[in-house]
């Protein structure tokens, strides 16, 4: 299997004054297809580290590759494709657009991806409701479901492009423990029918202990790095 | 492009209030543009109108005064047959002057060929009493005259021309042209009588011409006086002769221009604010919108096709807005009974308002969509 993700010496300051240094020369690489957990304390850095991974933040130094692509060549447009096409993010503060109903939410990188969607896709979609258990919020506007709902419909919109990795930061904060363990089994069951990779963010160890392999960030440096 | 769209009307109807007082706003606005416009456009027509309308816009006259004109056939052919010439007549005009038992009135008799009459003047049209000259021997005469006379129709009007020859004409009608110059002076006949009673063989007085644009009556007179013996014979045009008129309307126009520009500007204002503002309301779902892959064009791009989207809204509610106020204008506003305007839409006014308006929505979208071109996802996201 081939790296989907490689981070090479990354650092990551925020101009201050201070300056604060929140990554500390991190390496970093993830295989296709293999289900990945980032675990630390808050503060830890490992939100920068994700949103680094996801290209939505760049390094201060170090390079990053996404699915083979050198990221800090590449320009506004070109990584909003590449996170368009490959990346499928699950924030840990839902982030649907409250205007639009659950399902154009999920369709909607879809369609930013310059599509209309095909009958495949919408059943791609219906199937998905049917997994995460909330098809029947299906055409309700965003703005008028629970918090849980809300959580389990951007886990689908994550998923609606069959993107080759999905970042997951802190995906079940709003669910309760039976939805948050039956959400990590779906996560495990498409990833390993879809071959999807999967890195999610978390600090409760109980729920990195499902993933394959755990890596720990404290103070901006990786500690620990268990493959299960 | 289908896309930011969508969003853009989306976010428009989810604050429904919002987007309702916006749209009621520049609608506001846009019907005070249209009602100041068409009103000060059918001010200016009717005073036009009343000015030039039933009258020719270029005359040719002898240069020398008392001179008839001959071989005047070619010149009204040559003349008839440039684009901007609506209708070419011609008349014999002199003074003369009426006998009554205490003294005399000062008359202008008037010979006027068939196309003068009619389609210049409109005199067939503004007969109220008796009927158009029907033989020679009949004139018709203005109504403030056939007071001052009391000749009503029927009666002989004994009609002395400076030489001394006098000749005793049947009014056949009488006519109200609302020119109180020409109600209370003219006496008009056809062609061949007043050339009869003058002397003046097949010679005329003047060439008069109307054409299809009163605005461009001087270039079409200069046109002509190109063609012309000019020691001989002399063009003059309206615009020559009503020079302050003229300068009024102008003033009026530039006024009415000022109107709408600053309407325009406060229009585009209003619009490029209140999506500034939406901007920073709608910053979350940029960002996610960002996060997911939409590109920075995209992004904007919602922001133009809002302004657009609120300029369509409005100039379509303005406007009906503004007809409707025009039309209230032309019901009520009726000193002595008579409307001040007639309620005329001027299609041309009307696509220019809609272009203008949704034009400047759409530009003033553009400084909000600069703003969200600068929005980074990172700064949304870490916000929580």
């Amino acid at each position: 299997m081939g790296q989907v993700i490689e981070l090479r010496h990354v650092d990551k300051v925020y101009k201050g004054p201070p300056d604060v240094q929140v990554l500390f020369s991190v390496d970093l690489a993830f295989e296709e297809g293999s289900f990945n957990s980032i675990v630390g304390e808050s503060g830890s850095g490992k939100s920068t580290l994700m949103n680094i991974i996801g290209t939505l933040d760049t390094p201060t130094d170090g390079e990053v590759f996404i699915a083979g692509q050198r990221t800090r060549r590449l320009g506004r447009n070109r990584l909003a494709e590449l996170r368009n096409r490959t990346i499928g993010f699950v924030f840990q503060f839902h982030y649907l657009l409250p205007e639009f109903s659950a399902i154009d939410n999920v369709l909607m990188p879809y369609v930013i991806g310059g599509k209309r969607p095909s009958s495949d896709v919408r059943e791609w979609a219906d199937e998905l409701f049917d997994i995460m258990g909330v098809s029947a919020v299906k055409r309700k506007p965003a703005s008028r479901m629970s918090g849980g709902q809300q959580q389990r419909v951007a886990i689908i919109r994550s998923l609606i492009n069959k993107p080759s990795i999905v970042l997951a930061d802190e995906p079940t904060g709003n669910l309760d423990s039976v939805n948050s363990a039956a959400t990590y089994e779906r996560f495990r069951d498409i990833n390993q029918r879809y071959g999807t990779t999967f890195v999610i963010v978390t600090h409760d160890r109980r729920i990195a202990e499902q993933t394959d392999r755990i890596v720990e960030i404290r103070d901006g440096r990786l500690v620990l790095d268990i493959n299960r | 492009m289908v896309l930011p769209l969508r969003i853009a009307a989306r976010f428009l109807l989810s604050g429904k209030a919002q987007t309702l007082l916006i749209v009621l706003g520049i609608s506001i606005a846009v019907s005070v543009q249209v009602f100041v416009g068409l009103l000060i456009d059918s001010l200016q027509e009717g005073l036009i109108e009343q000015t030039v309308g039933n009258s020719p816009q270029v005359t040719i006259r002898s240069s020398v005064e008392n001179v008839t004109i001959s071989r005047w056939e070619p010149i009204v052919s040559s003349v008839d047959s440039y684009n901007a010439t609506r209708y070419v007549g011609v008349a014999a005009t002199s003074n003369a002057f009426i006998s009554k038992s205490n003294g005399s009135v000062p008359v202008v008799v008037r010979g006027l060929d068939g196309v003068a009459m009619d389609s210049i003047y409109g005199l067939s049209r503004s007969i109220y009493a008796g009927d158009t000259i029907a033989s020679a021997g009949e004139v018709l005469i203005g109504r403030i005259l056939s007071d001052n006379l009391d000749v009503t129709v029927g009666d002989r009007l004994p009609v002395t021309t400076p030489a001394g020859t006098r000749v005793d004409y049947r009014v056949a009608g009488i006519f109200d042209l609302g020119v109180g110059a020409i109600d209370g002076s003219w006496v008009v006949t056809n062609l061949r009588t007043a050339q009869s009673l003058f002397g003046f063989g097949d010679r005329v007085t003047s060439i008069e011409i109307t054409v299809d644009d009163v605005f461009a009556a001087d270039a079409l007179a200069a046109d002509v006086s190109a063609l012309l013996d000019t020691d001989r014979l002399e063009v003059t045009n309206w615009k020559e002769e009503n020079a302050q008129l003229l300068n009024a309307l102008e003033s009026q126009s530039l006024s009415n221009n000022i109107i709408q520009a600053v309407i325009i500007l406060s229009v585009a204002v209003a619009i490029a604010s209140l999506l500034s503002i939406t901007v920073l309301q709608k910053r979350r779902q940029l960002g996610i919108l960002k996060a997911m892959g939409i590109k920075d064009g995209s992004a904007s791009l919602i922001f133009v096709y809002q302004g657009l989207l609120l300029g369509v809204a409005a100039s379509a509610v303005g406007i009906s807005l503004g007809l409707g106020l025009l039309y209230a204008f032309t019901q009520f506003a009726t000193p002595g009974g008579e409307s001040i305007i007639d309620f005329a839409v001027e299609p041309a006014f009307i696509l220019r308002t809609l272009i203008i308006v949704i034009s400047a929505s759409g530009i003033a979208g553009l400084i909000p969509a600069s703003r969200s071109l600068r929005l980074n996802p990172i700064d949304v996201i870490r916000e929580g």
